[in-house]
């Protein structure tokens, strides 16, 4: 049983290495594509696994992306709230209330908001200056894995998963150093030509 | 020639040496102040009187805003978190704030422990069993937010969210932004870090040991780090370390990890040497007292100098000039002893104006030493009624200023009368004592002849006087909005570009700018503060509105006796909140065992007992709570600073005095601190109009009484109102507003000018029907000595000194002109 396992974990892998050698996919093909993305509308819904708490909280709403520094995350349920980042200036909106931050003075947000965007901007020297990157899959179905490099941050977040289609993110999985993790899944909403 | 009686000169020279004497013991013994708060208003109404004291020696006064440039933005920080440090060891701080982690950290664990006598939501309700439902719903819900990640690790001890709860209440968007681990401005360019003195604002010595003490410590830091950076292997050596410990540190905080960009430890390359700028009340007073002292000792030096040159060279001797001085340096011993008798402490400024006088006062001697080329007694009889009256019309002038609500323009304007009286007394009595001869033996009969000449064919512009009175009454009418400065800041010692950088610095900060105050009063502490707490209320009912975008308490920091016991009586027992708890999670997502920090807290809190305000030394809120509760007078107020819903615009005045009116309270009003200071300013400009006026009046009337002819009267006046008119449209035209202090400038004017309309006058007396020749001759040695005593101060760096300055140099010129232009010459 778990010999099988692992031959098909190998198998995997191996079937993913040759997938991505043989498109000549990497992340030289994958960055500048994504930095074509000039922006766009999705849905987001996101859980945060949580060891306190007996079930996963989830959150839902849309996340709008202009390139290259303008990101949205605007959550509908279960409390409003909106996240915007613009050129490294964070605005909370919640509770009626608005309040404006440079990212650097929230580092938590700003870690997994400029994840985030780095990978939309296909903006490689923003992420390798947190970041080892490491990716897998073909160009339609790809996995970016953003490991840690500095000390201070891998003791917060041991890796952030994000996989994608062609140039649309689908889901930013992050796992935090304590074993708690949060899961987003993104839909396109496609704007009718 | 007939000299003195001897034995009258004896005793008019030991009168005059007796006088001196008195006035050398009273100056020995005289208080000198440079505290420049003697120009702010002693004022008349409460908000008033609270406005002055706060300015004196409030929270605001005690700041020292600092500021580091230059080098890259990482070294900046650092430089800034080793000046915190050196600092804090320093007892002449109460406190040092630059938002490194470490007082973060503590600030926070402060609130944390504290966080169930703060928080307002803290009562019975809260703790029952629904009431602890709803708030454990509610924070599970927002575990769900972007924030959700920061806030979990908070969930087991403080699940009913209090200290979310606090951080909003306090933070509300006014803390400085954050790099690399200290407060920098906001276009990132200088670290900012914030001192508060234990020296009140107006101990100006103990000030200037607190901003010695921060100029040191900025040395020995960029010495430290210079140090570091010249040898490139001992930084990385201790910055590596320093970084792990930073954020192994920052990890027990309560608000977990703040990564520090490693890519500023690799390009740490020196753009430029850091530079320190400091601002505050206290720096601008040190360093304008620096300057008066610097600048009164320069300009009457200088001053002397010049006066003294110009005398040399028109007496061609130096016993005549050393006597031509004696009446103006017994003038300034003597105003400078009236002032220490009439008002206890003789301010700087009043020493800086000495140097107005010499450019007054001289004049007195200049006249007696030209005009009396044969005989000091004919002199006496011929010329002294003249002078007498123009030093009466002086005099009179700045009489009104005696009664001027700025105790600095009353020094000044007593200063005066007692610096004129005695010299012109000592010009007319002791100097004829002391050289019973001739006291010129030059003729400038023959040189006032030529000046004569020139007069008369200057006269073909008669009209100008006129003609300039026209066009400066139409500058003047053009700029009346301008003309007059209504702005309290104009009265400044410190100059506009530190007052421009105190600005950027306090906004960068968000530092207690003044602004608008609500303000609570009671009998003692407690009772300001259950005050604070009503008017609280009224408050939160117009943040909602949106009338106000919120407001800082000291009641939020210390709760009054009677709120804190009743948050203290909702605590539960342990056993009961361990029960309440059981029912209270059903249903949702999460186990009441998770808890047992919640209820080890509440138990601390309950046994712990009520916050004093003393608690929260070590802490950055100290300076707030310490710089909102004041006690004035045998009561205490509660200040609480209210912030405009955009910022810049204003709060709507009207609705706020009638929300607190209809709150109940007795003893609480609104301030709106700028509006108020420019009031008060506008309050005293206008007094000293009306004052100026008046002396104007008596100025008239007493040269009526003299003279005994409206014409006479109007032909003396005319010179000096237009020589008014057109420096204040000169001024107008140079886009100068006239402050206070250009106001004092003109009356000098006038009571310079007064002086040569006044000979001009005379003339009618003379031969010929027109002014004599040595006479005319000495309006002009006269007139230049004044430009020279006068000139000098239109380029002093301190403003009060310049707008005198820049006022009576042109002035007394035109006042001379004019005179000679407008007298009745012809027969």
């Amino acid at each position: 049983m778990m010999g099988s396992r692992r031959m098909l974990f190998l198998w995997l892998v191996l079937a993913w290495g040759q997938n991505a050698a043989a498109e000549g996919f990497g992340l030289d093909a994958l960055l500048p594509a994504l930095a074509q993305n000039s922006g766009g509308r999705a849905r987001f819904n996101e859980k945060k696994f949580i060891a306190l708490l007996d079930q996963p909280v989830e959150s839902s709403g849309e996340l709008v992306y202009a390139r290259p520094g303008h990101l949205e995350k605007n959550t509908f349920k279960p409390q409003p709230e909106r996240l915007t980042l613009d050129n490294g200036t964070l605005t909370i909106e919640a509770k009626g209330q608005k309040k404006s931050v440079p990212l650097s003075d929230y580092p938590e947000l700003a870690v997994f908001v400029e994840s985030l965007r780095g990978t939309l901007a296909g903006d490689r020297a923003a992420l390798e200056r947190v970041w080892r990157l490491y990716l897998g899959g073909s160009s339609a179905h790809w996995t970016l894995l953003l490991l840690p490099s500095a000390p201070a941050m891998s003791s917060v977040i041991s890796r952030i998963k994000i996989t994608g289609e062609a140039a649309q993110l689908r889901s930013v999985e992050i796992q935090q150093a304590d074993g708690d993790r949060s899961l987003m899944r993104i839909e396109p909403i496609r704007v009718e030509p | 020639m007939k000299p003195l009686p001897k034995r009258r000169r004896v005793y008019a020279i030991l009168a005059w040496l007796g006088f001196v004497l008195a006035c050398g013991g009273t100056v020995g013994r005289a208080n000198f102040t440079e505290d420049m708060s003697a120009f702010l208003p002693a004022s008349p109404t409460q908000e008033q009187r609270l406005l002055v004291s706060l300015l004196k020696d409030g929270m605001v006064a005690r700041l020292i805003l600092v500021g580091i440039e230059g080098t890259d933005a990482l070294t900046r920080a650092g430089l800034s978190k080793d000046m915190a440090q050196r600092l804090r060891d320093n007892p002449d701080f109460s406190l040092i704030s630059n938002g490194d982690a470490a007082s973060q950290a503590r600030d926070r664990t402060f609130l944390f422990g504290n966080r169930y006598l703060l928080s307002p939501a803290v009562g019975a309700e809260h703790f029952s069993e629904a009431g602890l439902r709803a708030a454990l719903a509610e924070s599970i819900e927002a575990l769900a937010s972007s924030a959700g990640l920061l806030l979990k690790s908070l969930l087991p001890s403080d699940p009913t969210g209090e200290m979310v709860r606090l951080l909003g209440l306090i933070d509300s968007g006014s803390a400085p932004s954050s790099l690399h681990g200290a407060w920098a401005s906001k276009d990132g360019t200088r670290a900012l870090l914030l001192a508060s003195t234990r020296a009140l604002g107006s101990d100006l010595d103990g000030q200037q040991q607190a901003v010695a003490a921060i100029r040191q410590a900025f040395s020995a830091a960029a010495e430290t780090a210079a140090m570091d950076l010249a040898n490139p292997r001992e930084p990385r050596n201790k910055l590596i370390p320093f970084m792990l410990r930073q954020a192994q540190h920052e990890r027990n905080q309560v608000f977990a990890v703040r990564p520090e960009p490693v890519e500023g430890l690799i390009q740490r390359l020196p753009s430029s040497l850091p530079r320190l700028v400091l601002t505050g009340p206290g720096v601008f007073a040190v360093a304008a007292r620096d300057t008066i002292k610097s600048e009164a000792i320069r300009l009457s030096l200088l001053g002397s100098l010049s006066v003294f040159m110009l005398l040399l060279a028109i007496y061609r001797s130096l016993a005549t000039v050393v006597l031509g001085l004696l009446p103006v340096a017994s003038g300034a011993l003597a105003g400078i002893a009236a002032v220490s008798l009439g008002f206890g402490v003789v301010h700087g400024v009043t020493l800086g104006f000495g140097a107005t006088l010499i450019g007054e006062a001289v004049d007195y001697s200049i006249y007696l030493f030209i005009q009396s080329q044969q005989d000091s007694r004919q002199w006496a009889n011929r010329f002294w009624p003249t002078i007498r009256l123009g030093m009466l019309t002086s005099v009179t002038g700045f009489a009104s200023l005696l009664f001027s609500g700025f105790p600095g323009l009353a020094q000044l304007g007593l200063y005066s009368i007692a610096g004129l009286l005695t010299a012109a007394a000592v010009t007319r009595f002791v100097l004829p004592a002391l050289r019973p001869g001739v006291f010129c033996r030059r003729d400038f009969a023959p040189f006032g002849l030529r000046l004569l000449d020139c007069i008369h064919w200057a006269r073909r512009w008669r009209w100008l006087p006129a003609a300039l009175s026209v066009a400066a009454c139409v500058v003047v009418l053009w700029h009346r909005d301008s003309v007059w400065s209504h702005d309290l800041a104009a009265l400044s010692p410190a100059p506009a570009a530190d007052q421009a950088l105190d600005a950027r610095l306090r906004a960068d900060l968000g530092a207690p700018d003044g602004g608008y105050l609500a303000i609570a009063s009671g009998q003692d502490r407690d009772a300001a503060l259950a005050a604070a707490e009503t008017l609280g209320a009224a408050l939160q009912a117009l943040a909602a509105q949106g009338v106000i975008a919120g407001f800082t308490s000291p009641a939020l920091f210390l709760p009054s006796a009677g709120v804190q016991q009743a948050r203290l009586a909702s605590l539960p027992t342990p056993d009961e909140l361990q029960r309440r708890l059981r029912g209270a999670v059903s249903g949702l997502p999460v186990r009441a065992d998770r808890f047992a920090p919640f209820l080890a807290d509440v138990e601390a809190a309950r046994r712990r007992g009520p916050l004093r305000q003393a608690d929260w030394q070590g802490t950055s809120f100290a300076l707030v709570v310490d710089g909102l509760l004041l006690r004035q007078h045998q009561r205490w107020l509660a200040l609480l600073p209210l912030r405009a819903p955009v910022a810049g615009n204003p709060i709507d005045a009207v609705v706020v005095r009638q929300a607190i009116s209809s709150s109940g309270l007795a003893g609480a009003w609104f301030v709106d601190i700028k509006a108020e200071a420019d009031r008060l300013y506008a309050g005293y400009l206008r007094e000293a109009m009306v004052f100026s006026l008046a002396g104007l009046l008596a100025i008239a009337v007493l040269l009526l009484a003299a003279l005994r002819s409206v014409k006479r009267v109007a032909r003396v006046m005319a010179p000096l109102l237009i020589a008014v008119l057109v420096v204040v449209a000169g001024l107008a035209l140079a886009g100068q507003a006239l402050t206070l202090l250009h106001l004092v400038g003109l009356l000098l004017t006038v009571a310079v000018g007064s002086n040569y309309a006044l000979f001009f006058d005379r003339g009618r007396q003379e031969a010929g029907g027109k002014i004599a020749p040595r006479t005319l001759a000495s309006l002009l040695f006269a007139n230049i000595a004044t430009v020279a005593g006068f000139g000098l101060l239109a380029f002093s760096k301190v403003p009060v000194l310049q707008a005198i300055g820049v006022t009576v140099a042109p002035g007394a010129v035109l006042a001379l002109v004019f005179s000679a232009l407008l007298a009745d010459f012809d027969p």
